[in-house]
């Protein structure tokens, strides 16, 4: 059992900021969780207290039924995957994979069948009596992969280990996490800041907002019912269109035209939400969209555009041939169950 | 051809500007450089009225003489123990200065304060704590029954010369040290941490492996301030004294020449040093060229 359980964590820096103002999470034994935010959110911080390389400042920390609070790093039987892998540069990749065996005082033979059984499982056979500075990005990130699964830890434990990388590599690593986490069965968390590794990766989908937890879910829960406005903009790409409105007798008031409200939410003012794949071109469709620029994706496109008489913007992602010239004013339209609607003034979901 | 005219017109600038570079290099390296050797060959009568061509007698003499021998081994353990301690509590006040996260400038700045200090300055300086008749050092020695006299024992007097030295050095190496553990990335150590090694197993194997640089390039930094930079210490503490206890090479042949007037000995002296330098600034020269390769 190496379940993780956060329980109302904080971090308060000396000169009293806030890192994490309370984060309560629940991570099953062999789940994926992604802890995803903007930059400055304690993502990082959260996952290094995990880690036990910064101090908890109240709450407790457990993995596998064990609090860890006050526990070494060392003896959390956790491993990392950093940002900048931190191999030991003076190390063979061997010598980087074995070095926490070593510590732990693995008979050498032993040591020598388990890093090649690791080596072997992340194709670095061949390199392994190379130094780190002879190594290429990918294959760096791949020894310090092996260095975490070397020792079969509780949990894994990833500082956005692919964003140095470049985008194809980048790609291509998810996939192989994602994969060798599926077999290795290990619980881990991963941090990141792209919504789009997030979305891929996670079983469990944790959004952060300046230290507190904006959302937990599966990430299809969350793409498809964002809890807040900084949940429906920061995932998905292109962002969520916003815009405010109103919902009376007629139905939802937007600057773009009127539309027919979800049920059972009340009236007054809201922020509307709408993804850009949503609307669908209808010349008689309630809503307008002055079109300034179109980004052709090949599979499909965006048109850039202000609601007109607005200075609202807009993003409407089409398909198919047929798409709009530059200032062409576009009609769309977009199923009721397919709007957001949230409280203008605690940015939370209404319905 | 408007290149050629450029050229032309600025091709005595080049020169101007090293001029005063090479008229330095001239008159306070390579003429008494020459003169040093010049000099090693030739033995002058203590009045200078006679000079002779005397080959490399000088030279064998020197070797032959229990004198210089001793000079030397005095020498290289002085300078052993001047590197090694200053370097050691450098390290050690590195390490520590690496982990203060607030006020650390000020820290720094005033561990670096000692180096601004000339080594004459600092032997007066330590010679005053040590006087046995005013030294607050030797009054507290003696109140805890050590009978502290650099004036007649050669332990005592090395230890001074040691100590004055070493403490001015100290700034120095810190500087490095320090430098050096923070061009370490911290996530290195924390890898480390998380692999299950200790404070102590972390620094003797990630942190010192990669400062083995720094401490080569310190290493013969640290000898050739102990062999050349210490006449102040020297002069200013112990002159050499007591017998030979703490004459070392650099001493001996300022004492050699200016007070035993002894000219071509002390010229083969210098000429011998020069020989260590010019070896010694080699090796690291070669070793930094070579970059460093973990």
């Amino acid at each position: 059992m190496s379940n993780i359980q956060i329980n109302n964590v904080r971090k308060t820096y000396p000169g009293g900021i806030d890192a994490i103002r309370g984060i309560t999470l629940d991570i099953a034994d062999g789940e994926f969780c992604v802890l995803v935010g903007p930059s400055g959110c304690g993502k990082s911080t959260l996952l290094r207290m995990i880690a036990g390389l910064e101090t908890i400042t109240d709450g407790s920390v457990s993995i596998g039924d064990r609090v860890v609070n006050d526990l070494e790093p060392a003896e959390r039987d956790i491993a990392m995957v950093f940002q900048n892998y931190a191999l030991y540069p003076h190390m063979t990749v061997y010598g980087n994979m074995a070095y926490g065996l070593k510590n732990r005082g693995v008979p050498k033979d032993k040591i020598k069948v388990m890093v090649d059984e690791a080596a072997a499982t992340l194709g670095l056979s061949e390199f392994l009596t190379r130094k780190p500075a002879q190594l290429s990005g990918g294959q760096r990130q791949r020894v310090a992969m092996g260095r975490a699964i070397v020792r079969q830890p509780q949990a894994f434990l990833f500082d956005e280990p692919l964003s140095n990388l470049d985008a194809k590599l980048r790609l291509k690593t998810r996939v192989e996490i994602r994969d060798l986490q599926q077999r290795l069965g290990t619980t881990s968390i991963y941090v990141t800041h792209d919504q789009m590794e997030a979305m891929t990766l996670a079983d469990q989908l944790v959004v952060l907002n300046d230290g507190a937890v904006e959302q937990v879910g599966t990430p299809i829960d969350v793409y498809n019912r964002p809890a807040s406005v900084f949940v429906a903009e920061f995932i998905g790409s292109p962002p969520m269109n916003l815009m405010p409105g109103e919902i009376d007798e007629s139905g939802l008031v937007t600057p773009a035209g009127v539309v027919a409200a979800p049920a059972g939410v009340r009236h007054g003012a809201v922020t509307i939400g709408i993804r850009p794949e949503h609307l669908h071109p209808a010349s008689d469709g309630p809503l307008r969209l002055k079109v300034r620029v179109v980004e052709h994706l090949g599979a499909s496109a965006n048109a850039h555009g202000t609601v007109p008489g607005h200075a609202v913007e807009m993003i409407a992602s089409l398909t198919g041939a047929d798409l709009p010239a530059k200032g062409e004013t576009l009609g769309l339209t977009v199923a009721a169950e397919n709007l957001h609607l949230f409280d203008p003034e605690t940015g939370r979901r209404l319905h | 051809m408007r290149t050629k005219t450029v050229t032309f017109r600025h091709k005595w600038l080049p020169y101007a500007l090293i001029a005063p570079q090479i008229v330095i290099t001239l008159i306070f390296f390579i003429w008494p450089a020459s003169q040093a050797l010049y000099q090693s060959v030739l033995r002058q009568d203590a009045f200078g009225l006679r000079t002779d061509f005397v080959g490399m007698a000088n030279f064998v003499r020197l070797f032959a003489d229990d004198n210089y021998i001793n000079s030397f081994v005095t020498t290289i353990s002085f300078s052993a123990m001047v590197a090694g301690f200053s370097m050691g509590i450098a390290l050690i006040m590195a390490i520590m200065a690496d982990r203060v996260i607030r006020r650390a400038m000020v820290y720094r700045t005033l561990l670096i304060w000692p180096y601004a200090v000339a080594p004459a300055v600092a032997g007066v300086l330590w010679w005053f704590l040590f006087n046995p008749t005013i030294g607050i050092a030797a009054y507290a020695l003696d109140g805890l029954g050590y009978d502290w006299n650099h004036y007649r024992d050669g332990g005592d007097a090395m230890t001074l010369i040691v100590v004055a030295s070493t403490w001015r050095q100290v700034s120095y190496n810190f500087l490095f040290f320090l430098a050096g553990l923070q061009a370490i990335p911290r996530s290195l150590t924390e890898a480390a941490a998380i692999d299950g090694a200790g404070p102590v197993k972390r620094f003797v194997t990630i942190q010192l492996p990669l400062l083995s640089p720094t401490v080569f390039f310190l290493i013969v930094v640290n000898v050739v301030y102990a062999f050349f930079e210490t006449f102040g210490v020297v002069h200013a503490t112990t002159s050499g004294g007591p017998g030979q206890a703490t004459n070392i090479l650099v001493y001996k042949v300022w004492r050699d020449a200016f007070e035993g007037l002894n000219l071509g000995s002390s010229a083969a002296q210098s000429v011998i040093l020069m020989v260590l330098v010019i070896a010694l600034t080699a090796i690291q020269f070669r070793y930094i060229e070579r970059k460093v390769e973990y």
